[in-house]
Protein backbone atom coordinates (compact mmCIF):
# COMPACT_ATOMS: atom_id res chain seq x y z
CA UNK A 1 0.00 0.00 0.00
CA UNK A 2 2.88 2.19 -0.04
CA UNK A 3 1.95 3.76 -3.40
CA UNK A 4 -1.46 5.01 -2.35
CA UNK A 5 -1.64 8.74 -1.38
CA UNK A 6 -2.68 9.56 1.48
CA UNK A 7 -6.86 10.22 0.44
CA UNK A 8 -6.64 6.52 -0.66
CA UNK A 9 -4.52 5.14 1.73
CA UNK A 10 -6.82 6.63 4.27
CA UNK A 11 -9.73 5.07 2.55
CA UNK A 12 -8.04 1.68 2.29
CA UNK A 13 -7.35 1.77 6.30
CA UNK A 14 -10.47 2.72 7.26
CA UNK A 15 -12.08 0.37 5.06
CA UNK A 16 -10.34 -1.97 6.99
CA UNK A 17 -10.81 -0.29 10.63
CA UNK A 18 -14.75 -0.46 10.09
CA UNK A 19 -14.42 -3.76 9.17
CA UNK A 20 -12.81 -4.92 12.41
CA UNK A 21 -14.85 -2.24 14.60
CA UNK A 22 -18.27 -4.42 13.34
CA UNK A 23 -16.08 -7.39 14.33
CA UNK A 24 -15.13 -6.09 18.12
CA UNK A 25 -18.67 -4.79 18.52
CA UNK A 26 -20.77 -7.61 17.35
CA UNK A 27 -18.37 -10.15 19.67
CA UNK A 28 -18.69 -7.57 22.67
CA UNK A 29 -22.06 -7.29 22.59
CA UNK A 30 -22.82 -11.05 21.56
CA UNK A 31 -25.10 -11.95 23.57
CA UNK A 32 -25.23 -8.84 26.18
CA UNK A 33 -29.15 -8.09 25.77
CA UNK A 34 -30.49 -10.32 27.91
CA UNK A 35 -32.92 -8.07 29.51
CA UNK A 36 -35.25 -7.59 26.52
CA UNK A 37 -39.16 -7.75 27.90
CA UNK A 38 -40.40 -10.43 26.38
CA UNK A 39 -44.36 -8.87 26.69
CA UNK A 40 -43.74 -7.17 23.57
CA UNK A 41 -43.70 -10.19 21.76
CA UNK A 42 -46.83 -11.67 23.46
CA UNK A 43 -48.54 -8.20 22.99
CA UNK A 44 -47.68 -8.69 19.56
CA UNK A 45 -48.44 -12.41 18.70
CA UNK A 46 -52.38 -11.50 20.73
CA UNK A 47 -52.85 -8.77 18.02
CA UNK A 48 -51.29 -10.90 15.15
CA UNK A 49 -54.04 -13.89 16.26
CA UNK A 50 -56.81 -11.48 16.47
CA UNK A 51 -56.60 -9.74 13.64
CA UNK A 52 -55.91 -13.19 11.43
CA UNK A 53 -59.15 -14.59 13.63
CA UNK A 54 -61.21 -11.61 11.88
CA UNK A 55 -59.83 -12.50 8.57
CA UNK B 1 -21.25 -27.77 -21.05
CA UNK B 2 -19.92 -30.58 -18.87
CA UNK B 3 -22.25 -33.00 -17.09
CA UNK B 4 -20.29 -31.60 -13.99
CA UNK B 5 -21.84 -28.26 -14.50
CA UNK B 6 -25.03 -29.21 -15.71
CA UNK B 7 -24.96 -31.10 -11.68
CA UNK B 8 -23.88 -28.00 -10.19
CA UNK B 9 -26.69 -25.74 -12.61
CA UNK B 10 -29.46 -28.44 -11.26
CA UNK B 11 -28.16 -28.64 -7.51
CA UNK B 12 -28.65 -24.47 -7.19
CA UNK B 13 -31.88 -24.69 -9.00
CA UNK B 14 -32.72 -27.48 -6.36
CA UNK B 15 -31.66 -25.99 -3.66
CA UNK B 16 -33.06 -22.36 -3.87
CA UNK B 17 -36.55 -24.88 -4.67
CA UNK B 18 -35.87 -26.01 -1.32
CA UNK B 19 -35.41 -22.83 0.55
CA UNK B 20 -38.76 -21.03 -1.06
CA UNK B 21 -40.78 -24.54 -0.40
CA UNK B 22 -39.47 -24.51 3.39
CA UNK B 23 -39.97 -20.43 3.74
CA UNK B 24 -44.12 -21.63 1.87
CA UNK B 25 -44.24 -24.11 4.87
CA UNK B 26 -43.36 -21.72 7.58
CA UNK B 27 -45.45 -19.14 6.55
CA UNK B 28 -48.63 -19.09 8.37
CA UNK B 29 -49.64 -15.64 8.58
CA UNK B 30 -49.69 -12.38 7.17
CA UNK B 31 -46.74 -11.36 9.81
CA UNK B 32 -44.29 -14.65 8.50
CA UNK B 33 -45.20 -13.18 4.75
CA UNK B 34 -44.57 -9.75 4.98
CA UNK B 35 -41.54 -10.02 8.55
CA UNK B 36 -40.53 -13.58 8.37
CA UNK B 37 -42.54 -14.28 11.67
CA UNK B 38 -39.81 -11.65 13.77
CA UNK B 39 -37.74 -14.36 14.80
CA UNK B 40 -35.09 -14.80 12.26
CA UNK B 41 -31.78 -16.47 12.86
CA UNK B 42 -29.08 -13.64 12.66
CA UNK B 43 -26.78 -15.04 10.10
CA UNK B 44 -29.48 -15.28 7.55
CA UNK B 45 -30.72 -11.94 8.27
CA UNK B 46 -27.16 -10.28 8.09
CA UNK B 47 -27.04 -12.62 5.01
CA UNK B 48 -29.91 -11.82 3.34
CA UNK B 49 -29.17 -7.45 4.34
CA UNK B 50 -25.55 -7.62 2.66
CA UNK B 51 -26.89 -9.93 -0.57
CA UNK B 52 -29.95 -7.85 -0.89
CA UNK B 53 -27.36 -4.78 -0.83
CA UNK B 54 -25.21 -6.00 -3.14
CA UNK B 55 -26.92 -6.69 -7.25
CA UNK B 56 -25.02 -7.42 -9.81
CA UNK B 57 -24.48 -3.81 -10.98
CA UNK B 58 -22.68 -3.14 -7.62
CA UNK B 59 -19.96 -5.96 -8.16
CA UNK B 60 -19.71 -5.57 -12.41
CA UNK B 61 -21.03 -1.57 -12.57
CA UNK B 62 -18.73 -0.27 -9.52
CA UNK B 63 -15.89 -3.10 -10.51
CA UNK B 64 -15.22 -1.55 -13.47
CA UNK B 65 -15.78 1.84 -12.12
CA UNK B 66 -12.70 1.21 -10.09
CA UNK B 67 -10.97 0.16 -13.30
CA UNK B 68 -11.94 3.77 -14.50
CA UNK B 69 -11.21 5.56 -11.61
CA UNK B 70 -8.92 3.20 -9.62
CA UNK B 71 -9.11 3.15 -5.47
CA UNK B 72 -10.73 6.40 -4.40
CA UNK B 73 -13.68 4.25 -4.96
CA UNK B 74 -12.77 2.42 -1.63
CA UNK B 75 -14.27 5.33 -0.23
CA UNK B 76 -17.57 3.57 -0.94
CA UNK B 77 -16.57 0.55 0.74
CA UNK B 78 -15.44 2.51 3.99
CA UNK B 79 -18.96 4.10 3.85
CA UNK B 80 -21.08 1.16 3.01
CA UNK B 81 -19.38 -0.56 5.98
CA UNK B 82 -19.49 2.13 8.08
CA UNK B 83 -22.92 4.03 7.80
CA UNK B 84 -24.18 0.68 5.51
CA UNK B 85 -23.90 -1.79 8.15
CA UNK B 86 -22.30 -0.32 11.25
CA UNK B 87 -24.77 2.89 12.03
CA UNK B 88 -27.36 1.41 10.29
CA UNK B 89 -27.50 -1.92 12.90
CA UNK B 90 -25.86 -0.22 15.97
CA UNK B 91 -27.62 3.30 15.67
CA UNK B 92 -30.94 2.20 13.75
CA UNK B 93 -31.60 -1.26 14.24
CA UNK B 94 -32.79 -1.67 17.83
CA UNK B 95 -34.86 1.50 17.84
CA UNK B 96 -36.66 0.47 14.14
CA UNK B 97 -37.16 -3.00 15.25
CA UNK B 98 -38.68 -1.98 19.05
CA UNK B 99 -40.75 0.72 17.64
CA UNK B 100 -41.91 -1.38 14.85
CA UNK B 101 -43.23 -3.96 17.58
CA UNK B 102 -44.70 -1.80 19.14
CA UNK B 103 -46.79 -0.06 17.05
CA UNK B 104 -47.47 -3.39 14.89
CA UNK B 105 -45.82 -2.02 11.72
CA UNK B 106 -45.03 -4.35 8.82
CA UNK B 107 -43.95 -2.87 6.51
CA UNK B 108 -41.74 0.47 6.11
CA UNK B 109 -44.25 3.10 4.82
CA UNK B 110 -46.74 1.67 7.56
CA UNK B 111 -43.94 1.84 10.06
CA UNK B 112 -44.02 5.97 9.27
CA UNK B 113 -47.52 5.85 8.46
CA UNK B 114 -47.95 4.33 12.00
CA UNK B 115 -44.78 6.47 13.79
CA UNK B 116 -47.02 9.72 12.09
CA UNK B 117 -50.81 8.61 12.40
CA UNK B 118 -51.45 9.46 8.89
CA UNK B 119 -52.11 6.90 6.19
CA UNK B 120 -50.83 9.78 3.65
CA UNK B 121 -47.58 8.99 4.68
CA UNK B 122 -48.10 5.37 4.40
CA UNK B 123 -49.29 5.68 0.94
CA UNK B 124 -47.02 8.44 0.09
CA UNK B 125 -44.34 5.56 0.29
CA UNK B 126 -45.88 3.13 -0.90
CA UNK B 127 -46.27 4.96 -4.20
CA UNK B 128 -43.04 6.40 -4.23
CA UNK B 129 -41.68 2.79 -3.64
CA UNK B 130 -44.27 1.95 -6.27
CA UNK B 131 -43.14 4.40 -8.75
CA UNK B 132 -39.23 4.31 -8.77
CA UNK B 133 -38.66 0.83 -8.02
CA UNK B 134 -40.00 -1.36 -11.12
CA UNK B 135 -37.22 0.92 -12.70
CA UNK B 136 -34.68 0.16 -10.40
CA UNK B 137 -35.52 -3.68 -10.46
CA UNK B 138 -35.66 -3.79 -14.23
CA UNK B 139 -32.11 -2.50 -13.98
CA UNK B 140 -30.89 -5.17 -11.58
CA UNK B 141 -33.11 -7.95 -13.70
CA UNK B 142 -31.54 -6.71 -17.33
CA UNK B 143 -28.08 -6.68 -16.13
CA UNK B 144 -28.70 -10.27 -14.40
CA UNK B 145 -30.31 -11.64 -17.58
CA UNK B 146 -27.63 -10.32 -20.33
CA UNK B 147 -25.14 -12.14 -17.97
CA UNK B 148 -27.04 -15.29 -18.41
CA UNK B 149 -28.02 -14.88 -21.80
CA UNK B 150 -24.01 -14.33 -22.88
CA UNK B 151 -22.73 -16.97 -20.42
CA UNK B 152 -25.11 -19.80 -21.73
CA UNK B 153 -26.08 -18.28 -25.36
CA UNK B 154 -29.58 -18.34 -24.99
CA UNK B 155 -31.83 -15.38 -26.48
CA UNK B 156 -31.83 -12.54 -23.82
CA UNK B 157 -36.04 -12.54 -23.78
CA UNK B 158 -36.29 -16.36 -22.76
CA UNK B 159 -33.62 -15.90 -20.85
CA UNK B 160 -35.63 -13.33 -18.67
CA UNK B 161 -38.83 -15.19 -18.40
CA UNK B 162 -37.07 -18.21 -17.14
CA UNK B 163 -35.30 -15.92 -14.84
CA UNK B 164 -37.91 -13.93 -13.84
CA UNK B 165 -40.25 -17.27 -12.92
CA UNK B 166 -37.77 -18.93 -10.48
CA UNK B 167 -37.79 -15.85 -8.65
CA UNK B 168 -41.08 -15.23 -8.60
CA UNK B 169 -42.06 -19.41 -7.26
CA UNK B 170 -40.00 -18.13 -4.21
CA UNK B 171 -40.88 -15.25 -3.26
CA UNK B 172 -44.91 -15.89 -3.95
CA UNK B 173 -44.70 -19.07 -2.23
CA UNK B 174 -42.45 -18.63 0.95
CA UNK B 175 -42.82 -14.45 1.37
CA UNK B 176 -39.90 -13.01 3.25
CA UNK B 177 -39.36 -16.19 5.18
CA UNK B 178 -38.47 -17.80 1.33
CA UNK B 179 -36.54 -14.43 0.66
CA UNK B 180 -34.17 -14.63 3.56
CA UNK B 181 -33.50 -18.10 3.04
CA UNK B 182 -32.47 -18.25 -0.49
CA UNK B 183 -30.43 -14.99 0.04
CA UNK B 184 -28.65 -16.43 3.06
CA UNK B 185 -27.68 -19.14 0.35
CA UNK B 186 -26.72 -16.50 -2.49
CA UNK B 187 -24.94 -14.80 0.17
CA UNK B 188 -22.36 -17.65 0.95
CA UNK B 189 -22.09 -17.89 -2.69
CA UNK B 190 -21.15 -14.31 -3.40
CA UNK B 191 -18.90 -14.60 -0.36
CA UNK B 192 -16.74 -17.48 -1.11
CA UNK B 193 -16.62 -16.62 -4.98
CA UNK B 194 -15.39 -13.19 -4.56
CA UNK B 195 -13.16 -13.92 -1.59
CA UNK B 196 -11.27 -16.40 -4.02
CA UNK B 197 -11.16 -13.42 -6.59
CA UNK B 198 -9.20 -11.40 -4.36
CA UNK B 199 -6.48 -14.21 -3.17
CA UNK B 200 -6.16 -15.38 -6.89
CA UNK B 201 -6.11 -11.64 -8.57
CA UNK B 202 -3.42 -11.08 -5.59
CA UNK B 203 -1.33 -14.34 -6.00
CA UNK B 204 -1.50 -13.54 -10.23
CA UNK B 205 0.07 -10.15 -9.34
CA UNK B 206 2.92 -11.17 -7.02
CA UNK B 207 1.39 -10.67 -3.81
CA UNK B 208 -0.43 -7.52 -2.46
CA UNK B 209 2.96 -4.93 -1.93
CA UNK B 210 3.76 -5.97 -5.38
CA UNK B 211 0.35 -5.67 -6.93
CA UNK B 212 -0.01 -2.21 -5.40
CA UNK B 213 3.35 -0.88 -6.43
CA UNK B 214 2.75 -1.36 -10.08
CA UNK B 215 0.31 0.91 -10.49
CA UNK B 216 2.50 4.14 -11.10
CA UNK B 217 4.18 2.32 -13.72
CA UNK B 218 1.14 1.27 -15.52
CA UNK B 219 -0.77 5.07 -15.45
CA UNK B 220 2.52 6.35 -16.68
CA UNK B 221 2.58 4.02 -20.15
CA UNK B 222 -1.12 3.67 -20.63
CA UNK B 223 -2.97 7.33 -19.40
CA UNK B 224 -0.05 10.17 -18.83
CA UNK B 225 0.64 9.71 -22.80
CA UNK B 226 -2.83 11.06 -23.58
CA UNK B 227 -2.17 14.47 -21.48
CA UNK B 228 -1.04 16.03 -24.53
CA UNK B 229 -3.47 14.52 -26.84
CA UNK B 230 -7.06 16.71 -27.17
CA UNK B 231 -10.20 15.17 -26.42
CA UNK B 232 -11.53 15.86 -30.24
CA UNK B 233 -9.13 13.43 -31.26
CA UNK B 234 -10.04 10.16 -29.12
CA UNK B 235 -13.56 8.35 -30.13
CA UNK B 236 -16.13 9.73 -27.84
CA UNK B 237 -16.71 5.68 -25.91
CA UNK B 238 -13.25 5.04 -26.39
CA UNK B 239 -11.38 3.67 -24.23
CA UNK B 240 -8.34 6.38 -24.14
CA UNK B 241 -11.33 8.75 -24.55
CA UNK B 242 -12.64 7.96 -20.97
CA UNK B 243 -8.95 7.63 -19.71
CA UNK B 244 -8.50 11.25 -20.93
CA UNK B 245 -11.69 12.47 -19.47
CA UNK B 246 -11.24 10.90 -16.12
CA UNK B 247 -7.74 13.26 -16.36
CA UNK B 248 -9.96 16.26 -17.10
CA UNK B 249 -11.66 15.59 -13.85
CA UNK B 250 -8.52 15.70 -11.51
CA UNK B 251 -7.55 11.84 -11.56
CA UNK B 252 -4.18 11.48 -11.07
CA UNK B 253 -3.42 7.60 -10.63
CA UNK B 254 -5.35 4.71 -9.70
CA UNK B 255 -3.70 5.02 -6.31
CA UNK B 256 -4.22 8.61 -5.71
CA UNK B 257 -7.37 10.65 -4.77
CA UNK B 258 -8.22 13.16 -7.47
CA UNK B 259 -7.57 16.65 -7.21
CA UNK B 260 -9.25 18.60 -4.34
CA UNK B 261 -12.78 19.55 -5.11
CA UNK B 262 -12.24 18.83 -8.86
CA UNK B 263 -15.11 17.35 -10.57
CA UNK B 264 -13.52 13.62 -10.02
CA UNK B 265 -13.42 14.18 -6.52
CA UNK B 266 -16.65 16.02 -6.64
CA UNK B 267 -18.09 12.97 -8.36
CA UNK B 268 -16.20 10.15 -6.30
CA UNK B 269 -17.19 12.37 -2.86
CA UNK B 270 -20.83 13.01 -3.44
CA UNK B 271 -22.27 10.95 -5.94
CA UNK B 272 -20.52 7.61 -4.98
CA UNK B 273 -19.54 8.15 -1.40
CA UNK B 274 -22.44 9.89 0.00
CA UNK B 275 -25.18 9.14 -2.44
CA UNK B 276 -24.60 5.49 -2.20
CA UNK B 277 -23.58 5.27 1.65
CA UNK B 278 -25.80 7.19 2.67
CA UNK B 279 -28.78 6.46 0.25
CA UNK B 280 -28.37 2.74 1.97
CA UNK B 281 -29.84 3.87 5.36
CA UNK B 282 -33.51 5.01 4.52
CA UNK B 283 -33.54 1.78 1.51
CA UNK B 284 -37.26 0.15 2.23
CA UNK B 285 -36.41 -3.55 1.39
CA UNK B 286 -33.26 -3.15 3.85
CA UNK B 287 -35.13 -1.54 7.11
CA UNK B 288 -37.50 -4.38 6.82
CA UNK B 289 -34.67 -6.68 7.90
CA UNK B 290 -34.30 -4.60 11.25
CA UNK B 291 -37.86 -5.75 12.06
CA UNK B 292 -37.66 -9.65 11.28
CA UNK B 293 -35.43 -10.32 14.85
CA UNK B 294 -36.81 -11.09 17.80
CA UNK B 295 -33.98 -8.99 20.28
CA UNK B 296 -30.80 -6.99 20.16
CA UNK B 297 -28.38 -9.36 20.76
CA UNK B 298 -29.24 -10.74 16.65
CA UNK B 299 -28.61 -7.40 15.36
CA UNK B 300 -25.36 -7.34 17.30
CA UNK B 301 -24.43 -10.42 16.05
CA UNK B 302 -25.68 -9.29 12.64
CA UNK B 303 -23.30 -6.58 12.59
CA UNK B 304 -20.11 -9.11 12.29
CA UNK B 305 -21.44 -10.85 10.20
CA UNK B 306 -22.80 -8.27 7.88
CA UNK B 307 -18.93 -6.29 8.31
CA UNK B 308 -17.29 -9.28 7.02
CA UNK B 309 -19.67 -9.97 4.14
CA UNK B 310 -19.57 -6.40 2.76
CA UNK B 311 -16.13 -6.02 3.31
CA UNK B 312 -14.82 -9.00 1.76
CA UNK B 313 -17.19 -8.92 -1.36
CA UNK B 314 -17.35 -4.89 -2.05
CA UNK B 315 -13.68 -4.84 -1.19
CA UNK B 316 -12.74 -7.49 -3.26
CA UNK B 317 -15.08 -5.92 -6.12
CA UNK B 318 -13.11 -2.64 -6.00
CA UNK B 319 -9.44 -3.54 -5.38
CA UNK B 320 -9.99 -6.57 -7.99
CA UNK B 321 -11.26 -3.76 -10.39
CA UNK B 322 -8.34 -1.52 -9.99
CA UNK B 323 -5.95 -4.12 -9.83
CA UNK B 324 -6.75 -5.75 -13.31
CA UNK B 325 -4.94 -2.86 -14.82
CA UNK B 326 -1.83 -4.11 -13.49
CA UNK B 327 -2.51 -8.03 -14.64
CA UNK B 328 -3.92 -6.58 -18.40
CA UNK B 329 -0.47 -4.16 -18.80
CA UNK B 330 1.78 -7.72 -17.63
CA UNK B 331 -0.17 -9.97 -19.80
CA UNK B 332 -1.85 -8.20 -22.15
CA UNK B 333 0.60 -6.68 -24.52
CA UNK B 334 1.31 -3.36 -22.05
CA UNK B 335 -2.52 -2.19 -21.77
CA UNK B 336 -4.42 -1.40 -19.01
CA UNK B 337 -8.07 -2.71 -18.48
CA UNK B 338 -10.35 -0.49 -20.13
CA UNK B 339 -7.99 -0.62 -23.37
CA UNK B 340 -8.19 -4.52 -23.03
CA UNK B 341 -11.77 -5.05 -21.91
CA UNK B 342 -13.50 -2.30 -23.88
CA UNK B 343 -15.49 -0.72 -22.06
CA UNK B 344 -16.36 0.03 -17.64
CA UNK B 345 -19.23 -2.94 -17.17
CA UNK B 346 -17.00 -5.21 -19.68
CA UNK B 347 -14.05 -5.22 -17.47
CA UNK B 348 -14.71 -7.30 -15.05
CA UNK B 349 -16.62 -10.63 -16.68
CA UNK B 350 -13.31 -9.83 -19.30
CA UNK B 351 -10.91 -9.99 -16.44
CA UNK B 352 -12.67 -13.39 -14.98
CA UNK B 353 -12.60 -14.97 -18.65
CA UNK B 354 -8.97 -13.78 -19.30
CA UNK B 355 -6.92 -14.24 -16.12
CA UNK B 356 -8.67 -16.71 -14.20
CA UNK B 357 -9.54 -20.70 -14.91
CA UNK B 358 -12.85 -21.93 -16.58
CA UNK B 359 -13.77 -23.61 -13.10
CA UNK B 360 -13.79 -20.14 -11.35
CA UNK B 361 -15.63 -18.22 -13.90
CA UNK B 362 -18.70 -20.79 -13.78
CA UNK B 363 -18.21 -19.95 -9.74
CA UNK B 364 -18.34 -16.44 -10.28
CA UNK B 365 -21.29 -17.10 -12.78
CA UNK B 366 -23.09 -18.12 -9.66
CA UNK B 367 -22.09 -15.26 -7.64
CA UNK B 368 -23.19 -13.21 -10.51
CA UNK B 369 -26.69 -14.61 -10.75
CA UNK B 370 -26.89 -14.96 -6.75
CA UNK B 371 -26.31 -11.17 -6.91
CA UNK B 372 -28.83 -9.99 -8.79
CA UNK B 373 -31.38 -12.70 -7.78
CA UNK B 374 -31.14 -11.64 -3.57
CA UNK B 375 -31.51 -8.67 -4.88
CA UNK B 376 -34.66 -8.77 -6.88
CA UNK B 377 -35.82 -10.95 -4.96
CA UNK B 378 -36.04 -8.39 -2.19
CA UNK B 379 -37.37 -5.83 -4.24
CA UNK B 380 -40.33 -7.59 -5.77
CA UNK B 381 -41.45 -8.83 -2.08
CA UNK B 382 -41.32 -4.90 -1.06
CA UNK B 383 -42.72 -3.73 -4.19
CA UNK B 384 -45.68 -6.73 -3.41
CA UNK B 385 -46.13 -5.37 0.33
CA UNK B 386 -46.04 -1.54 -0.57
CA UNK B 387 -49.19 -2.56 -3.22
CA UNK B 388 -50.92 -4.89 -1.11
CA UNK B 389 -50.64 -3.31 2.37
CA UNK B 390 -49.42 0.63 1.58
CA UNK B 391 -51.77 0.78 -1.12
CA UNK B 392 -54.43 -1.23 -1.97
CA UNK B 393 -55.40 -2.01 1.98
CA UNK B 394 -55.06 1.47 3.09
CA UNK B 395 -57.40 2.42 -0.38
CA UNK B 396 -59.71 0.32 0.34
CA UNK B 397 -62.87 0.23 2.73
CA UNK B 398 -63.38 -2.94 2.94
CA UNK B 399 -61.26 -5.39 4.87
CA UNK B 400 -58.46 -8.07 2.95
CA UNK B 401 -56.42 -10.88 3.91
CA UNK B 402 -53.26 -9.22 3.79
CA UNK B 403 -51.07 -12.40 2.77
CA UNK B 404 -53.32 -12.76 -0.46
CA UNK B 405 -53.35 -8.87 -1.31
CA UNK B 406 -49.80 -8.98 -0.96
CA UNK B 407 -49.27 -11.61 -3.22
CA UNK B 408 -51.23 -10.59 -5.62
CA UNK B 409 -49.49 -7.52 -5.01
CA UNK B 410 -46.36 -9.49 -6.11
CA UNK B 411 -47.44 -11.07 -9.18
CA UNK B 412 -48.22 -7.52 -10.57
CA UNK B 413 -45.26 -6.15 -9.77
CA UNK B 414 -42.75 -8.72 -11.22
CA UNK B 415 -45.01 -8.66 -14.45
CA UNK B 416 -44.59 -4.75 -14.27
CA UNK B 417 -41.04 -4.91 -14.06
CA UNK B 418 -40.44 -7.56 -16.33
CA UNK B 419 -42.65 -5.85 -19.08
CA UNK B 420 -40.19 -2.59 -18.18
CA UNK B 421 -37.29 -5.33 -18.45
CA UNK B 422 -38.60 -6.40 -22.02
CA UNK B 423 -39.13 -2.38 -22.90
CA UNK B 424 -36.22 -1.11 -22.05
CA UNK B 425 -33.45 -3.98 -22.75
CA UNK B 426 -31.58 -1.89 -25.75
CA UNK B 427 -31.70 1.03 -23.50
CA UNK B 428 -29.57 0.79 -20.80
CA UNK B 429 -28.19 4.35 -19.84
CA UNK B 430 -31.46 5.41 -19.04
CA UNK B 431 -32.46 2.24 -16.48
CA UNK B 432 -29.10 2.09 -15.31
CA UNK B 433 -29.35 5.78 -13.74
CA UNK B 434 -32.62 4.51 -11.85
CA UNK B 435 -30.96 3.01 -9.36
CA UNK B 436 -29.01 6.79 -8.50
CA UNK B 437 -32.22 7.99 -9.11
CA UNK B 438 -33.84 5.13 -6.64
CA UNK B 439 -31.13 5.86 -4.15
CA UNK B 440 -31.78 9.73 -4.35
CA UNK B 441 -35.06 9.79 -3.64
CA UNK B 442 -35.31 7.33 -0.75
CA UNK B 443 -32.85 9.45 1.17
CA UNK B 444 -33.85 13.29 0.78
CA UNK B 445 -37.28 11.83 1.01
CA UNK B 446 -37.34 8.93 4.14
CA UNK B 447 -34.23 9.43 5.85
CA UNK B 448 -35.27 12.85 8.02
CA UNK B 449 -38.65 11.06 8.48
CA UNK B 450 -37.07 7.93 9.44
CA UNK B 451 -34.16 9.21 11.57
CA UNK B 452 -36.72 12.06 13.44
CA UNK B 453 -38.96 9.07 13.76
CA UNK B 454 -37.05 7.09 15.88
CA UNK B 455 -35.10 10.09 17.80
CA UNK B 456 -36.82 12.98 18.08
CA UNK B 457 -40.50 12.80 20.01
CA UNK B 458 -40.78 16.76 18.98
CA UNK B 459 -41.46 15.61 15.10
CA UNK B 460 -44.76 16.24 14.06
CA UNK B 461 -46.79 14.72 11.04
CA UNK B 462 -46.94 18.08 9.73
CA UNK B 463 -42.90 18.55 9.51
CA UNK B 464 -43.13 14.81 8.02
CA UNK B 465 -45.02 15.55 5.32
CA UNK B 466 -43.14 19.08 4.49
CA UNK B 467 -39.88 17.62 4.68
CA UNK B 468 -40.80 14.53 2.31
CA UNK B 469 -42.49 17.43 -0.69
CA UNK B 470 -39.31 19.06 -0.21
CA UNK B 471 -37.53 15.89 -0.76
CA UNK B 472 -39.09 15.16 -3.47
CA UNK B 473 -39.18 18.07 -5.20
CA UNK B 474 -35.56 18.95 -4.85
CA UNK B 475 -34.11 16.02 -5.73
CA UNK B 476 -36.92 15.60 -8.86
CA UNK B 477 -35.38 18.87 -9.89
CA UNK B 478 -31.61 18.42 -9.52
CA UNK B 479 -31.65 14.98 -11.50
CA UNK B 480 -33.72 16.21 -14.08
CA UNK B 481 -32.60 19.58 -14.69
CA UNK B 482 -28.95 20.10 -13.01
CA UNK B 483 -26.35 16.44 -12.09
CA UNK B 484 -24.55 15.81 -14.98
CA UNK B 485 -25.46 12.29 -15.23
CA UNK B 486 -29.04 12.22 -15.31
CA UNK B 487 -30.34 15.62 -16.72
CA UNK B 488 -28.42 14.12 -19.85
CA UNK B 489 -29.79 10.87 -20.46
CA UNK B 490 -33.34 11.45 -19.09
CA UNK B 491 -33.42 14.26 -21.19
CA UNK B 492 -35.88 16.51 -20.18
CA UNK B 493 -33.81 19.45 -19.57
CA UNK B 494 -32.73 19.33 -23.23
CA UNK B 495 -36.07 19.37 -24.51
CA UNK B 496 -37.38 22.01 -22.39
CA UNK B 497 -34.43 24.73 -22.38
CA UNK B 498 -32.24 23.51 -25.36
CA UNK B 499 -29.53 22.51 -23.18
CA UNK B 500 -28.03 19.28 -20.88
CA UNK B 501 -28.11 20.81 -17.52
CA UNK B 502 -29.45 24.31 -16.24
CA UNK B 503 -25.77 25.35 -14.12
CA UNK B 504 -22.68 24.75 -15.28
CA UNK B 505 -19.41 24.47 -13.76
CA UNK B 506 -18.62 22.30 -10.77
CA UNK B 507 -21.81 22.18 -9.14
CA UNK B 508 -23.63 20.17 -11.69
CA UNK B 509 -20.72 17.21 -10.31
CA UNK B 510 -22.68 17.28 -7.10
CA UNK B 511 -25.34 14.82 -6.12
CA UNK B 512 -29.24 15.47 -5.52
CA UNK B 513 -28.69 14.21 -1.74
CA UNK B 514 -26.07 16.90 -1.03
CA UNK B 515 -28.33 19.41 -1.88
CA UNK B 516 -31.73 17.92 -1.07
CA UNK B 517 -31.49 15.85 2.31
CA UNK B 518 -29.63 19.43 3.98
CA UNK B 519 -32.96 20.99 2.69
CA UNK B 520 -35.40 18.39 3.97
CA UNK B 521 -33.94 17.76 6.87
CA UNK B 522 -33.88 21.45 7.90
CA UNK B 523 -37.78 21.75 6.34
CA UNK B 524 -38.40 18.92 8.87
CA UNK B 525 -37.02 20.65 11.92
CA UNK B 526 -38.47 23.73 10.75
CA UNK B 527 -41.57 23.20 10.52
CA UNK B 528 -42.23 20.39 13.67
CA UNK B 529 -41.16 23.20 15.79
CA UNK B 530 -43.46 25.34 14.44
CA UNK B 531 -46.90 23.33 14.25
CA UNK B 532 -48.25 21.67 17.35
CA UNK B 533 -46.78 18.60 18.90
CA UNK B 534 -48.18 15.42 18.00
CA UNK B 535 -50.32 13.36 20.96
CA UNK B 536 -48.19 12.80 24.10
CA UNK B 537 -50.41 9.32 24.59
CA UNK B 538 -48.71 8.44 20.96
CA UNK B 539 -45.59 9.61 21.60
CA UNK B 540 -45.52 7.59 24.80
CA UNK B 541 -46.83 4.33 23.09
CA UNK B 542 -43.92 4.65 20.41
CA UNK B 543 -41.13 4.81 22.66
CA UNK B 544 -42.42 3.27 26.10
CA UNK B 545 -42.46 -0.82 26.80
Amino acid sequence: MGSFDLGVGMAFWLMNASALLCVIYGVIYWNKDKQEKPINMAKWNKDEDKINEEL
Amino acid sequence: MTFFENGIIILYLASLGYLGFLGYKQTKNSADYLLAGRDTHPFIMAMSYGATFISTAAIVGFGGVAAWLGNAILWLTFANIFIGIFIAFVVFGNPTRKMGLRLNAHTFPEFLGKRYQSKFIQMSGGVLILLFMPLYTSAVLIGGTQFVATYFGVNYHIALLVFSIIITGYVLAGGLKGVMFTDALQGVIMFVAMFILLVMTFDALGGVESAFAKFTTVWEHTVAPLANVPMKELKPGSADFMMKLSMNWGFQGWDKMPQFLSEGWLFIVTTITMGVGLGVLAQPQLVVRFMTVKSKNELNRGVVIGGIFIFVVMGSAYLVGALSNVWYYEFNEGKNALQSAGGIEKVIPHFINSALPRWFSFIFLFALISAAMSTLSSQFHTMGTAFGRDFFEQLSSKKFNSLHVTRFGVVVMILISVYLAYQFDNQPAVIARSTAVFFALCASIFLPAYAGGLFWKRMTKKGVIASMAVGAFVSTFWLLFVHFQEAKVLGLCQLIFGTNSLLSGKIIFVDSLVIALPLSALTAIVVSLLTKPDDQAHIDKCFND
